[in-house]
This record gives C-alpha cells, sequence and structure tokens, in this order.
C-alpha cells in the first residue's frame, strides 16, 4: 500500500534501481509514480516512451570500405494531454530524476505544477508487462547479426561481383545498415508494453557514365527480425538486375512531356500509392483539414478495381511492427475495398481528435518525435489481369519499371520521379526513357487506376513525415494509370 | 550535458584507460521549444533537451573508428570510445581523415548572438495572432493547416588529444506559416512563407504573415499553363535550392568520390555564365545560422566558389584538402567519413550592367514564368546526371500582371541552365539559405497542360 501513501515531498529522497542496460519490470515502479504524479499535477493522460538504439551502418565503395560508423543512443519520451491540447518533452537524461524534470517541464508548459509538497501521489496501476520481446528470439538478435568484419566482406564481395555485370561504371557503393532498439512504453491508462526491434537494409548504388551520357541507379532490400539478412543476401541477382537497369538507361533518350497512360511496375511502384493517397488517410491530415478524403469513409474514392491495405503483420516486411509505439498490436487495417473508402489509419491522438478507431499506427523515428499515425506496410491488393492485358490495353504510354522518391504536398498534389523507364509503342517495350516525373492529385489519380495485374510485390522504403523517417513497406502489383501528367522535356 | 572541458577530461583519462593515444570530439547540445496552433487552439508543444557527440579514435596503425553517443556521462563516452576503437580496426584504410592542420588556429571574431528565451506563453499567443491575421487576409484562406513557432540554443564543440578546444552558442527563433485556400470549383491552393531570427524578439513575424498572406492570395484564380519552352524567372529562394541540390559541383568528397559531374581538374573552366559568382560564406552578416568552426574544428571563411562564370574552387574538408593539395575552408561535417557541405551561398554578380535590346524587367517582359519555390528535389534532382523535373510554385507573368500557374514542372540540364542565366536582377533578397537575387534563365522546358 506504501504506492498510494507516497508525499510528493518524499519524490527527491526516491531511488529506484531500474536496469538501464535492459527495459523491463524493474521500471514499473518509477513509471508508475511519474504517471501518477502527472495525474495527481491534472493531466488527463500521460505516456512515457523510453528508447535504447544500437545501430550501425557500412559502406563500401568500389573496393574499399570508406565508413563504418556505429551509432549509440538512449532517450525518453514523455507526452501529457490536457483536454485536447498535448505536449512532447523528450530527453536524453532516463535517470528518474532526468525523468522527473521532463514531467515537470511538460506540465509547465500545460499550465500545471507539481503537487504541493504534503499531497498524495497516487501510483498508477500499471498492467502486467507485455513484453513482446520474448518472442522470435529477440533478445538474441544483436549478437547473431552480423559484425563488423562480417559486414565489410560482405559488401565488398558484392561491390566486386557488380564491378563484374557493370559496363562503363564510374562508381559502385554498396550500403548496410542495422538498426536495433529496444522500447518501452508506459502510459496512464495501465498500458506497459516493451519490444526488441531490428530493421536493416542493404543495397547498391551504381553510377555509370560513357562520354556525356551518365546514369544512376539504385537497388535496396529491407527486413525486420531476421539476424541472418545480410549473410543471405542475393547480391549477384541485385547486382545484375542494377547493372543491366543502368546499362538501358545510360543512353536513354529524355521523355518528351505530356499526357500519358502507365503502367507501373509491382514492388516499390506502389510508392505512388503510399504518397498520394496513403498519407491522405493518416488521421494526422484529417487535424489539419488537409486531406479531401476527411468525410469520405464508405464513400466511393477509387476505381472499383481497386482494393488496398495498411497493416504491420506480413512477416520480416521492413514496415511490420509486434506493437506500435504507442504499445497496441498492429491491425491489418482495410484502406479501401473496390473503391470505397473504409477506414483511416489512426495513432492515440489522431483517435482522439478525428474520432477514427486506433489501429496500432502510432509509430515515431525516435524517443524525440511524438508518436503520429503513420503507415506500416501498404499496397494495393492484387486484381484479375495478367501482365499481357495491360500491355496489350497501351497504344502508347509509359512503362515505370523503377520509381525514385515522390512526395504529396498539402494540397494533395503529388510528383513522383521515375528512375527507369520505358516507352511502350502498341502493347510493347520499344526503348527507355530518362528524366520522367510524374504528376497529379489523389483525387484524380485514384480513379484512373483501372486494371491491376496478379503479381503483388512489397518493397522496403523510407518515410519521412510529421514523426520523422521511419521504415516502411510499398506494394503493388502491375496496374495501369490510365492517363497521367508525365513531366520531361 | 557536462561542461566542454569536464568531456575533455573525462575523454582523455578514459582514453589513457583504454590506450587510446589519439581521439578527437564534436558534440552538440541542443534546447528547443515549438508549438503549433490550429483554429484559434494550442494543438501541440514540443520541447527537448538533447546532446550527442561523435567521437573518432585512431588506432596504433592509424586506422581509424567513430562512433556516435547520446549518453555523455563517464560510461557514455567509455563505451563510445571503446566502440570507436574497436571499430577503428575495420574501417577505411586508405585516405584516412587526421586532425584538421587548422584546428588550432584562431577562429573569426563573431559576436554569439544569443536571444531571451521567451515562454511557451508567449509563443503560443504570438502564433495564434500570426493565425488570425493570415485568415483575417483573405475569405478563401481558409486554414493555417502548417505553421510552428519554435526557439532553439545550440551548443556545439570540438576538441582533440593534441589540445585542440573550441566551442560556440548560439540562439534561434524561427516562425512558418503555411495558408490554404479553397475556391469554389477550384483545387485547394496554398503557400508558405519561414523567417529566422536569433530571437523571438527580433523575429519578423508581422513579415511572415504578410508574405504566407500575399503568396497564399496570388494563387487564387490559377489558369493551366500550355506546355513549351519559357523564360524562367528564378526567385531568390528557388534559384539557392537548385544551387543546394547540384552543390556536387562543387563538393570536394562527391568529385573524389566520382559523384559529381566536375572532377578534380575542373577548376579554371567556364561552368556557367560570366553573369555568375557564387560564394560560400558562413561569416556573412546575413547569416543566422553562422557558424565559426566546421566538424573537424578547421575556422570558417568566406570561399569563392564561381566568379563571373569560372569554378574557383571547390569546398573542402581537411582531408579532401590534403588530397588535392590544398588547404581546408571550413566544409567538414565529422563523420565515420567526413563530409563537406556549404554554409551559406551569397550568390551576386560582378559584371556592371550594360544596356541590351532585351527586357529584364516582369513589368515589361512578356510570357515569362516566375517560380517561387521548387517542390520535392528529392525526387526531382539526379545530381549525378545533371538533370532535373520539378514540379513548382510560380506565376506566368505578362508586363507586371501575374496569373497563378496550376500545376507544372520545369525540367533541364543543370550545366546547361548555368549557361543559359541571361540576367541576375541588382537587388538581392536575404534568404535563411544565402543571398540571392532574382535570376533569368532562358529556354527551360515546361510541363504543364
Amino acid at each position: 500500500m506504501t504506492s498510494t501513501l507516497l508525499l510528493s515531498q518524499e519524490l527527491p529522497h526516491l531511488h529506484y534501481p531500474a536496469n538501464r542496460d535492459r527495459f523491463e519490470s524493474s521500471w514499473e515502479a518509477p513509471l508508475s509514480t511519474l504517471l501518477g504524479l502527472g495525474r495527481a499535477a491534472g493531466a488527463d493522460f500521460l505516456e512515457i516512451f523510453l528508447e535504447r538504439v544500437n545501430y550501425i551502418s557500412c559502406l563500401a565503395e568500389d573496393d574499399a570500405i570508406t565508413s563504418l560508423s556505429p551509432r549509440l543512443s538512449t532517450g525518453a519520451g514523455i507526452r501529457l494531454f490536457r483536454g485536447k491540447a498535448d505536449c512532447y518533452v523528450s530527453t536524453n537524461d532516463i535517470s528518474f530524476k532526468g525523468l522527473q524534470a521532463v514531467l515537470e517541464k511538460g506540465l509547465s508548459i500545460l499550465g500545471l505544477s507539481l503537487p504541493a509538497p504534503q499531497s498524495y501521489v497516487p501510483q498508477i496501476n500499471l498492467d502486467l508487462l507485455r513484453d513482446y520481446a520474448i518472442a522470435k528470439s529477440k533478445e538474441s538478435w544483436l549478437e547473431n547479426s552480423s559484425s563488423m568484419r562480417e559486414m565489410g566482406d560482405i559488401l565488398l564481395a558484392a561491390n566486386n561481383a557488380l564491378n563484374q555485370k557493370a559496363s562503363h561504371a564510374q562508381s559502385r557503393r554498396a550500403v548496410y545498415f542495422r538498426d536495433w532498439q529496444e522500447v518501452l512504453v508506459a502510459a496512464s491508462d495501465g498500458t506497459f508494453a516493451r519490444d526488441i526491434r531490428l530493421a536493416q537494409s542493404v543495397g547498391f548504388n551504381l553510377l555509370c557514365a560513357d562520354g556525356g551520357d551518365r546514369s544512376s541507379l539504385g537497388k535496396r532490400v529491407g527486413n525486420t527480425s531476421d539476424p541472418d539478412f545480410l549473410r543471405t543476401w542475393d547480391y549477384q541477382t541485385t547486382a545484375a538486375e542494377v547493372a543491366e537497369a543502368t546499362g538501358k538507361m545510360l543512353h536513354a533518350d529524355y521523355v518528351e512531356s505530356g499526357n500519358y497512360p502507365v503502367i507501373m511496375a509491382n514492388q516499390f511502384g506502389g510508392v505512388i500509392f503510399h504518397e498520394a493517397c496513403g498519407h491522405l488517410l493518416e488521421t494526422t491530415q484529417i487535424e489539419h483539414k488537409t486531406t479531401p478524403f476527411i468525410d469520405k469513409k464508405g464513400e466511393k474514392i477509387a476505381h472499383e478495381n481497386l482494393t488496398a491495405w495498411d497493416e504491420g503483420l506480413s512477416d520480416k516486411a521492413f514496415g511490420t511492427i509486434d506493437m506500435d509505439d504507442e504499445g497496441m498490436p498492429p491491425q491489418r487495417t482495410l484502406l479501401i475495398e473496390n473503391g470505397i473508402l473504409k477506414n483511416f489509419i489512426a495513432d492515440r491522438t489522431g483517435s482522439i481528435r478525428t474520432g477514427h478507431p486506433r489501429t496500432g499506427s502510432g509509430r515515431r523515428q525516435s524517443y524525440a518525435y511524438a508518436a503520429a499515425s503513420r503507415m506500416r506496410n501498404t499496397y494495393i491488393a492484387p486484381g484479375e489481369y495478367s501482365l499481357d492485358n495491360l500491355f496489350d490495353s497501351v497504344d502508347k504510354g509509359i512503362y515505370c519499371k523503377q520509381m525514385g522518391g515522390g512526395s504529396v504536398g498539402a494540397t494533395g498534389e503529388f510528383n513522383f520521379g521515375v528512375s527507369e523507364a520505358y516507352l511502350i509503342e502498341k502493347g510493347k517495350i520499344t526503348k527507355p526513357l530518362k528524366g520522367a516525373t510524374l504528376i497529379g492529385t489523389a483525387k484524380d489519380i485514384m480513379t484512373k487506376i483501372s486494371m491491376s495485374s496478379q503479381d503483388l510485390g512489397l518493397a522496403a522504403g523510407f518515410c519521412g513525415s510529421v514523426s520523422g523517417s521511419i521504415y516502411v513497406t510499398v506494394g503493388q502489383p502491375h496496374i495501369k494509370v490510365d492517363n497521367i501528367t508525365v513531366g520531361g522535356r | 550535458m557536462p561542461s566542454v572541458e569536464a568531456i575533455a577530461q573525462t575523454a582523455t583519462a578514459i582514453a589513457q584507460q583504454l590506450g587510446i593515444d589519439k581521439f578527437d570530439i564534436y558534440g552538440s547540445t541542443v534546447d528547443e521549444t515549438s508549438v503549433e496552433v490550429s483554429e484559434g487552439e494550442p494543438k501541440q508543444v514540443q520541447s527537448s533537451n538533447r546532446s550527442s557527440v561523435i567521437v573518432r579514435v585512431w588506432n596504433p596503425q592509424q586506422t581509424l573508428g567513430v562512433t556516435s553517443t547520446t549518453d555523455v556521462d563517464e560510461n557514455g563516452l567509455a563505451l563510445a570510445l571503446k566502440s570507436a576503437q574497436e571499430a577503428s580496426f575495420f574501417g577505411a584504410k586508405e585516405n584516412i581523415p587526421d586532425f584538421s592542420p587548422e584546428a588550432t588556429k584562431p577562429t573569426a571574431e563573431v559576436t554569439p548572438k544569443l536571444g531571451e528565451l521567451a515562454t511557451v506563453d508567449k509563443l503560443i499567443e504570438n502564433l495564434l495572432q500570426s493565425e488570425k491575421a493570415l485568415l483575417d487576409a483573405h475569405p478563401a484562406i481558409i486554414g493555417v493547416p502548417y505553421n510552428g513557432l519554435e526557439q532553439q540554443d545550440v551548443n556545439r564543440f570540438y576538441l582533440n588529444s593534441d589540445g585542440a578546444l573550441r566551442q560556440e552558442m548560439r540562439s534561434y527563433a524561427a516562425i512558418y506559416l503555411y495558408g490554404r485556400t479553397e475556391q469554389a470549383g477550384k483545387r485547394p491552393r496554398g503557400a508558405g512563407a519561414l523567417k529566422i531570427s536569433h530571437s523571438l524578439a527580433d523575429l519578423d513575424i508581422a513579415g511572415c504573415v504578410q508574405e504566407a498572406a500575399d503568396k497564399t492570395i496570388s494563387h487564387l484564380d490559377y489558369q493551366p499553363i500550355k506546355s513549351g519552352k519559357y523564360t524562367v524567372v528564378f526567385s531568390p529562394k528557388a534559384f539557392l535550392s537548385l544551387l543546394g541540390a547540384f552543390s556536387n559541383l562543387f563538393n570536394a568528397q562527391n568529385i573524389l568520390d566520382n559523384q559529381s559531374l566536375s572532377t578534380p581538374d575542373s577548376i579554371g573552366s567556364a561552368i556557367a555564365s560570366s553573369l555568375l559568382s557564387v560564394a560560400d560564406d558562413a561569416l556573412h552578416p546575413s547569416n543566422i545560422s553562422t557558424e565559426i568552426f566546421d566538424g573537424e574544428g578547421t575556422p570558417t571563411r568566406r570561399v569563392p566558389i564561381i566568379s563571373q562564370g569560372i569554378l574557383r574552387n571547390f569546398l573542402h574538408s581537411s582531408g579532401t584538402a590534403k588530397r588535392l593539395n590544398t588547404q581546408p575552408t571550413g566544409h567538414a561535417s565529422i563523420g565515420a567519413k567526413v563530409g563537406v557541405s556549404s554554409h551559406y551561398y551569397h550568390v551576386f554578380s560582378e559584371q556592371p550592367t550594360t544596356s541590351t535590346s532585351e527586357v529584364f524587367s516582369l513589368d515589361e517582359a512578356e510570357s515569362v514564368i516566375l517560380i517561387d519555390s521548387l517542390q520535392a528535389l528529392h525526387a526531382g534532382v539526379n545530381a549525378l546526371q545533371g538533370s532535373f523535373s520539378l514540379p513548382f510554385d510560380g506565376w506566368l507573368v505578362n508586363r507586371g500582371q501575374l496569373t497563378s500557374i496550376e500545376s507544372a514542372t520545369v525540367a533541364g540540364d543543370y550545366l546547361a541552365l548555368l549557361k543559359a542565366i541571361a540576367y541576375l536582377e541588382p537587388e538581392s533578397e536575404i534568404t535563411p539559405g544565402g543571398i540571392c537575387p532574382r535570376v533569368w534563365v532562358k529556354d527551360l522546358a515546361i510541363t504543364g497542360e
């Protein structure tokens, strides 16, 4: 019963032996005290997020390792709500004193202060720790991942393979990173959850030059939860694909600007749905009133052939999480079914402010950011058409085989660079094209995705938004967009 | 964060225990608060106090290991030094960075500009007033979906085991407002403005509201534009953003890595119209983000990059300078691989204005495109190929009359663009990224309808 008899004035004398090298149940006492302190001060809801990161990246340029860069990070953030107003305060100092200082700062921002010295501080009764780290042998992920030596050896071998397959290579880069993260979430509603995550990515960038012609392309794969990921990377196949594509684009003509039907390849082609539509289905966009779909739930917003999902469950996919950064297990969220808008993607705050149910999508780059509604693995479902059906339907158009980056503006206009494109004439690919940019608005393009093939493929990506850069998966089968503006020369 | 002197003392003691003779540390502490409002109410306040350091360790074979950490107490530093020591045996074997030969040379005498931190209430009050002023500016402005008022104190330092030890403090305040309009039968449009200063007290909030309002309103009644070749006038902000996107042209590290259109032999070649001169000047009095030393402790300075169209200098770290047999320029970003980055561009013309039959006045020219801002540079710029294809916000200008352009992209080769510069207006504008006039470029491809 001591937990309910704690007096505010006793706080400076408290000593909590929480384990700083591992987030586990010993953190329950200090965190529940802090949460109780915040509630006693008048905050309606509090959430504490603790994070430890052990990150390393390795870069091979041509035939040498030129960068090996470990990063160690520890920090915490406390989010406080008073009504619909909220604040988020973060720090590197995860000692009890450090966290208390952060809490006090947050309270003062909301116009609150710590209880008077004679006040009782109720502890929050946290739930039994939901420890997602006990599954999948996560505790051994870090030690079982590739060593520094292995990273170097594999990347150099990969770059050598690329050298053998590429012609006119001016520079070759192989890049790998491993991001190990341990998180702990405690909230005043009793949430108490821990997870360990392991994200890894590896890929190539190849620059070819021949006289005045230059082309550069890259390809990257990503994975969560497989310590052997780098060891089992099929760099021979990836090198062959990158070398072939870069070679084809080296002497490509610039695309002539205009409006074309386009066929977008599967896998990373899904970035167009991610940027053009996915972001507009995040409750963050509803809060900002920057989505045209704000009041369209249950209405037709896309072609009847289009169904799309966002989920955090696909095995080892780059956007897969066992819990979100607010301690909630991820859902498989149906976004659009046969053109009808079914659901939005919601974090806790988005749910409070918009009324849409949480979907286990509260995500953030690190403790330095408050969680926000973010995508996980997002893709268009496979359709009924064959790839031949799609190409046969195009008299003159563009095949976008590999997309570059893209973005969507506050008014729903999007743009994507196309890094590997081909002209389609009478259903056949006739020549490579470079310099293409796809431009449009989400509302328009969604009604023009008229055909989807059966070859759904996923690809790893990085998504930057209000809560920082996070790992995601984009995906789709080959799709046909009936008409889109292509920027070129 | 402990004092820089304490970090130096602790690191030296730990290094001795670990048998490390040579190390350096670059670090910073950032204390920041930002507020956001929505429809007359505070929406979110974020506040943080974060520290981080990058530790570099040279082993007896003189190969280098690096580790960055946010734990700057004794345990954290010990772990970082140990990790860097371990990494040193697996890192680069050639072109290994060394201490900058200028890490102990005097830096420029610049009085640090430290502003007084305003209270959160004051920040919110100012931002709420700004939001209201922007909404009141025109009935078509129906929201300010993106807004923020932020203040930041930054303390950065560099030290090494040869006794270099330098630090500096700076304060910043910034306001951003993005207004959104809606008109019946039209797509939503929007525009934003950003102002930066040393403190809330001297931040031009009214100017930010006015600029955001003017730009937002100017995009009402937009019209499509026909695709074709146009004379394009880049705003200072737009030209500087493109210059930054193609900075690999004069970034020595990129050049040595074959990640540039330039080569080490490009110095002295004509890469632009003779009208164009560009310098990088970290110490320019208009630069709010003045830094007197770079990530290796090298003092910063003004570096002429392009003079009358001729490429004169690259930007260097100590490592690239050594490889190219020249002096470091104070542009290093410390890391396992030392990067090079610019500070503050100064774009100008050294040529006197001469009389010409061509019209270079927006009040008189016909069918020119004024680009206010370029979008999505991360997606539409291929710096390795030297090409770009970018959406933009801008206007079609006919004899001083501006008509907002619905949706369009501008595309071309950057080197061709530099050569096609036809005019630099005499008046320059101070922006957060540099000083630049409006720049006129002929015959750029515009894709509209």
